[in-house]
This record gives C-alpha cells, sequence and structure tokens, in this order.
C-alpha cells in the first residue's frame, strides 16, 4: 500500500480554459511527481479538478514544489491549493 | 483513488481560506527543573542554552508543516517551569535578569511569546515568591515576548487573598510602568484560579512541574469555522441539532490540529503533549466567538441568553474535541476575550455587552475575564475585588477562571487602548465605584470550599 503521507491533493479551481490539465501535468512530470488519480467537475461555473499524486521521488524541497505550482496557478489565472493528503483523510473519517 | 469527495476537499479549503481555521500556537512545553543552581548567573545560563537547544528548530519545522498542510501555524511558543520555583535557591536572586535571559532566547529561537515566568501561591507564599511578585511589572517593563502568569487558588485550597491583592498591584504598576504604549504590559499577564499545566495558550502558559522534560501542545481555533456552520442552519432548528453541529466542526478541527501536532513533534524528536480545542478569536472579521452568538439568534454578544449561547457552545466544542482526540488537555472551549473579537469590541461600543454580564458569562466559558480594558484610575482594591469575584467562581465551579485586566493609564470610558497584532484594540469599559478596600485588605486564605451540599 502506498505510505499515506507521500500522497497530496492537489485542487485546482477557476474559470476554465484550454491547457490547465497540460501546463499542471507538466510541472508535476518536471519534477518527478507522479498522478495516481484525476477529477474534473463544472461546479457553480466554475472549473474545479483534483488530483490525487504521489511525492516519493519529489527532488525538490516540498515548500519550492509547492511555490512553483502556486506561481503556474497565478500564470494560468487559477488557484491552486497543494495538500498532503492524511488532513483530508483525519477531518472527514471517524 | 481518491476516497474523499470533491466536496470534502472544497470544504477542508473554505474552512481554511474563508473561515479562518487555524493552529493557533504550537507550544513547546519545557522543563527548567534541571536548571536550578545556587548562582543567578548559571541558573541564567543553563536556562538560556537550555532553551535555545530544545527550541532551535521549532519555528523552522513549524513552517514546513505549514507548508505541507496548507493550514496557518499562526503562532511559535514556548512554556517553562514556573520561573519563580527555578529561581528562588539561588542567592541574591534577580527574577528580571531571568526575565531579560528568557526574553533574550525566545528572540534567539524567533517564537512569538515565552510564557512561564509564573508563580503558584495558591496557599500561600515563599520568600522566594514574595520577591518575584515584587519584580514583575519590571521585568514585563523590560522585555518583548515574556508572559507571566499567577495561580492564586484551587477548589482544593481556597483563595490567597494577599495574593489577590498583590496580584492587583503588579496590575497597577506594570500598566503604569508600560503606560507610553496603552499599558500593553498588564496585556502579558494573567491570574488564575484552577491553572492547568498543559495549556499552550498565552499569557497563561507554563510547564507544570508534573510535565515531561518537554513535550509539544497544540491550540487550535476557528471560531469562524462554528459560526458559518450555524448560519447555514434553519433558523428554526432546536438546541439538539445545534450542538451536534458544534460537536462535528470541533472533531474536524481536532483532528486536523492532532495529526499538525503529532507531525511537528514527530520531527522534533520530542513527545506530543496535548491538543487545546480552543475557539479563540482574532481581531479578524469573520475569526468572532461574539459572531457565534449572533448566528445561534442573539442579536449581540451580551443579551440575555448569551450565558446558555456559551455554556452550550463551551460543552459542544469538548465534546467534539473528546471524540476527535484522546489526549485533548490545556483550556479547551471558547474563549471570550474582548480586545481580541470584533464582535465583542462592537457588543462593548453598542452598550449590549457590560463588565458584569462578562462576569456571568465567565461561569460558563473556558476562562474569564479576558483583554478587558479598564480606566486607568480604577484603584488597586477594585482590581483586586474583581480578582476575588473571579476566583471565587473558578474555585466554587471546580473550573478554571482567569482575570486578564488592562487598567490603561491615562485612558477612561469613552476611548479606547490599542495593542496592535492578535492582541487587538479594546473599547474602555465602565466598572463599579464602589470601594472593595476594607474587603481586600483583610488578607489571608478564603478556606477551601465544601464540595458537597451542592446548590
Amino acid at each position: 500500500m502506498e505510505n499515506s503521507s507521500n500522497q497530496i491533493i492537489i485542487t485546482v479551481t477557476g474559470q476554465d480554459k484550454v491547457g490547465i490539465v497540460s501546463a499542471i501535468s507538466n510541472c508535476l512530470a518536471d519534477n518527478n511527481v507522479n498522478i495516481e488519480d484525476i477529477k474534473q467537475s463544472i461546479m457553480q461555473d466554475n472549473f474545479v479538478m483534483i488530483m490525487l499524486c504521489d511525492v516519493k521521488m519529489l527532488d525538490i524541497p516540498f515548500k519550492d514544489f509547492k511555490d512553483k505550482l502556486t506561481a503556474l496557478g497565478n500564470n494560468l489565472g487559477m488557484e491552486i491549493w497543494v495538500q498532503k493528503k492524511d488532513i483530508f483523510d483525519k477531518m472527514h473519517t471517524i | 483513488m481518491i476516497n474523499i469527495t470533491q466536496k470534502q476537499i472544497i470544504e477542508t479549503i473554505r474552512m481554511i481560506k474563508i473561515h479562518h481555521l487555524d493552529i493557533r500556537t504550537v507550544t513547546l512545553a519545557l522543563s527548567l527543573r534541571d536548571c536550578i543552581t545556587s548562582s543567578v548567573k548559571s541558573t541564567g545560563e543553563k536556562i538560556y542554552n537550555k532553551i535555545t537547544k530544545y527550541a532551535k528548530n521549532l519555528v523552522s519545522f513549524a513552517n514546513e508543516i505549514e507548508s505541507e498542510y496548507s493550514v496557518p501555524i499562526v503562532n511559535k511558543r514556548i512554556a517553562l517551569t514556573p520561573v519563580s520555583l527555578i529561581g528562588e535557591s539561588a542567592e541574591d536572586v534577580d527574577y528580571v535578569y531571568f526575565a531579560k535571559i528568557i526574553d533574550k532566547a525566545g528572540e534567539e529561537v524567533g517564537v512569538d511569546f515565552i510564557g512561564g515566568f509564573s508563580a503558584l501561591v495558591d496557599k500561600g507564599f515563599t520568600k522566594g515568591d514574595i520577591k518575584f511578585f515584587e519584580q514583575i511589572p519590571e521585568a514585563l517593563a523590560s522585555t518583548n515576548k515574556l508572559c507571566s502568569s499567577v495561580n492564586l487558588g484551587t477548589s482544593k485550597a481556597g483563595v490567597n487573598m494577599d495574593g489577590v491583592l498583590k496580584t492587583a498591584e503588579v496590575i497597577k504598576k506594570t500598566a503604569e510602568l508600560t503606560k507610553d504604549f496603552d499599558s500593553i504590559g498588564a496585556a502579558k499577564f494573567v491570574c488564575f484560579c484552577n491553572a492547568v499545566t498543559d495549556n499552550p495558550f498565552m499569557a497563561g502558559a507554563f510547564c507544570g512541574i508534573n510535565e515531561p522534560e518537554c513535550a509539544l501542545n497544540i491550540g487550535i481555533s476557528g471560531p469562524g469555522v462554528v459560526s458559518s456552520a450555524i448560519e447555514e442552519l434553519p433558523k428554526d432548528a432546536d438546541f439538539g441539532e445545534m450542538s451536534n453541529l458544534i460537536k462535528r466542526m470541533a472533531f474536524k478541527i481536532t483532528t486536523a490540529g492532532e495529526l499538525i501536532g503529532r507531525r511537528l513533534a514527530e520531527k522534533m524528536d520530542i513527545p506530543f503533549g496535548v491538543i487545546d480545542l480552543s475557539l479563540a478569536p482574532t481581531p479578524l472579521q469573520g475569526d468572532s466567538v461574539a459572531e457565534i452568538f449572533k448566528a445561534m439568534g442573539l442579536e449581540y454578544a451580551g443579551a440575555h441568553g448569551t450565558t446558555m449561547a456559551l455554556a452550550m457552545l463551551n460543552d459542544a466544542v469538548k465534546k467534539g474535541g473528546i471524540m476527535a482526540s484522546s489526549y485533548v488537555g490545556g483550556l479547551s472551549g471558547a474563549f471570550i476575550p474582548v480586545s481580541e473579537d470584533s464582535g465583542m469590541i462592537e457588543a462593548v461600543k453598542n452598550g449590549a455587552l457590560t463588565f458584569d454580564k462578562l462576569e456571568a458569562m465567565t461561569s460558563v466559558c473556558s476562562v474569564g475575564l479576558d483583554m478587558i480594558a479598564i480606566p486607568g484610575d480604577t484603584p488597586t482594591a477594585t482590581i483586586a475585588g474583581m480578582i476575588a469575584d473571579e476566583m471565587a467562581i473558578g474555585m466554587i465551579n471546580k473550573k478554571t477562571t482567569a482575570v486578564r485586566i488592562i487598567p490603561v493609564v491615562g485612558k477612561t470610558v469613552g476611548e479606547s487602548a490599542e495593542f496592535g497584532g492578535l492582541l487587538g484594540s479594546a473599547p474602555i469599559m465602565k466598572v463599579s465605584p464602589y470601594s472593595s478596600e476594607i474587603f481586600v485588605k483583610r488578607g489571608g486564605r478564603v478556606p477551601a470550599p465544601l464540595h458537597s451540599l451542592n446548590n
């Protein structure tokens, strides 16, 4: 079983446009981050994408990786949150 | 596969982004018992070295964990063994010297506050305690990060009334010494009845003498999360339903806090202590306990019904927290500081919330009279009377109560004191004009109360 502390959830929200998934996937690949699952939907006219990724092989400090993704989000005009997955597991399961 | 729903993920992000869910503090509790020597200088050196050794990575590691979970860790703090106990074996003890050493160590490791400049005098004073009390005002006036607290009573021992009067003198003198900054020194001093030994919140955090070498205690907050959830309930939802909702929110907040606390403790290689889920407001809009009362259906904090609202809130928060963690401790519940809560400030300014109502509320809140600014010319005996009342509520009801009150030198009712940062700003509140002088000067100790024949 995967080590849950290496799993992260990336949440991307904003106005839908061409190239979001590609830009983010490229950034993840560049940093050796593996995508395990992707879910996309439109919620109240907003594009929402949730990605489950593994950062076991991440080759830079977590904070730097997160800053890169946040900056990419700013360029794309999207809001990007990067969080270790276990916080959701703890908060939403008994 | 993702085993959590999009709704749950978005709910968590909203809690953090919109409703100010945060880790209010990660507090390193550190025992100084092995720093006792017969020399002021060598005790001071040992204290400095111990703090800078154990807390070296506290801030940088906390920042890393904050980044991993995107939950803000607002303050990093240290709580020490009551310094009165550590210093009194030293010849010609100088507590102001210790205060400055501790403040310097706090500066060195980059924490926001460092508490434990404390004394436990619920049954009486040692010679060291008397000297300690005399030096508290100067210690607070000559440091930035230092916080001080004293325990004046317990349900088992009664209340040290000599201590109550001395404490009132400490508050007045500290306010005077820091009058150029709206008497802010008094905001860093608190007196307790039934003080707890593992509380991570300031000004009252200290590391009890029964505590281990060190531990990481977490204080987590999120009044905005609770008020927004209640606002979404229908207006006719009953109290059972409201209480359940608060419990569910408290559960979620506590689990997040415990996870982050444990991760940080693991990283620092020290034991995890307790999680203290206290709905602690900040001056930010939407981060207010008073807003919870409004959401429940009261026009303002202070309206009749507020004490019941607070009682239910406090109890539901504890219940939700207990379900989420085996190690809930500290003060867990709801804080009702005035200056740190925009809704409380508004209620005071509108005349909805008075000093007397706040006192009533402290009989059911998690602590006591907190961050209340009063006129600078309030007599010492009147302040001692306020403290005595609050100690009585704690002693009889077997709960922790506290007084953190600021007589703002040069200001009076109608004016405001500005403390800045998390301490906020406070409208000066009216106090009783009638004298408590003869009463509080009687001295001695109020005997321990009977714990049966309750009525």
